[in-house]
């Protein structure tokens, strides 16, 4: 198929980036998203010009790395899917692609496509842990009995990849999403239990501290992330907040 | 606003608030109905009431301070959350994933703030300020004028779309369990605003016409 591509092109932190168009024919509809780029990019190198530089890691949906705004929706139109996973056959022949990267002043553009997404590595340092001594005498957390939903519930939110799409498509530009499933995958745990009051605090000073926005509960970010992170864990947040203030 | 320092203590507060004015509205409507029901002598009553009761007479400085939190904290939220991404996107499909009513919060409810200051100056200003003999004639002249009653039924869709998303969005942000309240509280939320925006319009709309 034949696609035309809008794609925004910026050539480091302090350049003024712009969108580029581009042609591109031949593209199977079973290529992912990012062999569609990969083949861009190889077309652009035997011409000589700069390729498109985008993030990427592990391609299987699991690594959080991939991002891109594609025709306005972060990870693209598809549902429950990573860039990575998204495949061409979701397009059609002729469409036009608008591809940006992440929006926020948390996450500034290094180039192109790329963006510093460190500021959630910083959330998380401030208190998405737990503080256990593991010098090998640490007790198998399976000798501790939880209830079968309150794991399953844990487990869920911490399929979250910090990718950053509920950031890129709140309206607000808030990583409550984020922080809300680091902060709900220990809140049911008696592991997490310990810390709990100092965690949720700490985590959200780091992320006013980063220059995020606050939550409007638009649902937004719910139904744009890729790991299918629940609303419910804001909520959680929010209640851990309000416990934490009676500590 | 030293007190509330953090992002979810901002919105605690404008939520608190929030459903503090859901409160008052539900007062204020029960009032407005005796216009219709009983009707002229009840109403004189009622403002008799609230122009002299010593609970009330407290109540309306709080009110006016809460309708200042809120209005302020709102605005002051909605500024800072644009703040917070300077280079907009070319190609935005917000529709996809959210309601317009949840994105445009801070339009309807200036809506709603620029109605308040209008119905502040027709009804609240000359029943303080000058000596009303007949309250009850100056709520109905105003709503034989097809203008105004077309901006209180305007202010009042804006009301009934706020409350739908507004209602249930400060449960959320008090941390009620989503999975078991949510879809109560939007059914009530849809259901409370129903009743207040066509409750007060229809009180209008029936002095426009009889």
């Amino acid at each position: 198929m034949k696609l035309n591509l809008k794609i925004w092109r910026q050539n480091g932190p302090n350049d003024k980036g712009r969108m580029v168009d581009y042609k591109i024919d031949g593209v199977d509809s079973d290529m992912s998203f990012l062999e569609m780029l990969d083949m861009l990019n190889e077309q652009l190198i035997a011409k000589g010009e700069e390729p498109v530089a985008f993030d990427h890691d592990c391609r299987e949906g699991i690594c959080g790395m991939c991002s891109l705004y594609i025709n306005g929706e972060a990870h693209g139109p598809d549902r429950l899917t990573t860039t990575c996973q998204l495949h061409m056959r979701k397009f059609k022949d002729g469409d036009t692609i608008y591809i940006e990267p992440w929006r926020a002043n948390a996450f500034p553009v290094i180039k192109d496509l790329v963006v510093d997404r460190s500021a959630l590595d910083r959330i998380q340092q401030a208190g998405g842990y737990i503080s256990v001594n593991t010098s090998g005498r640490t007790v198998d957390a399976n000798n501790i009995p939880i209830p079968k939903k309150d794991a399953d519930d844990a487990f869920d939110a911490a399929t979250c990849i910090g990718c950053g799409a509920c950031v890129a498509t709140c309206k607000n530009s808030s990583a409550m999403l984020f922080v809300s499933a680091k902060v709900a995958q220990f809140a049911k745990l008696p592991q997490g239990r310990v810390e709990a009051a100092d965690r949720v605090q700490n985590m959200i000073a780091a992320m006013d501290a980063e220059g995020f926005g606050s939550c409007t509960n638009t649902g937004a970010c719910e139904v744009e992330c890729p790991k299918g992170i629940s609303l419910t864990n804001i909520a959680i947040l929010n209640k851990e907040f309000l416990l934490a203030q009676t500590k | 606003m030293s007190i509330l320092k953090s992002s979810v203590e901002k919105k605690m507060g404008l939520a608190l608030a929030g459903l503090f004015l859901v409160f008052f509205l539900f007062v204020h409507l029960a009032i407005n109905l005796t216009l219709i029901y009983p009707g002229k002598e009840a109403f004189d009553a009622a403002v008799e009431f609230m122009a002299t009761n010593p609970f009330i007479q407290l109540m309306q400085p709080i009110l006016f301070l809460v309708f200042a939190f809120h209005i302020y904290m709102a605005i002051y939220l909605e500024l800072t959350n644009r703040s917070k991404r300077s280079v907009k996107y070319v190609k935005n499909n917000p529709g996809a994933n959210s309601s317009w009513v949840s994105r445009n919060m801070i339009w309807t409810g200036l809506m709603i703030f620029g109605f308040l200051l209008l119905h502040l100056y027709n009804y609240f200003l000359p029943f303080k300020t000058q000596n009303i003999s007949d309250h009850y004639e100056l709520v109905i002249s105003l709503f034989k004028n097809p203008v105004y009653t077309f901006i209180y039924v305007l202010a009042f869709v804006a009301l009934g779309l706020h409350l739908s998303h507004g209602f249930q969005s400060a449960f959320q942000t008090f941390g009620v369990p989503r999975e078991k309240c949510n879809r109560p509280l939007v059914i009530c939320g849809n259901i409370i605003s129903i009743i207040l925006a066509v409750g007060f319009s229809a009180i209008a709309i029936y002095f426009y016409f009889n």
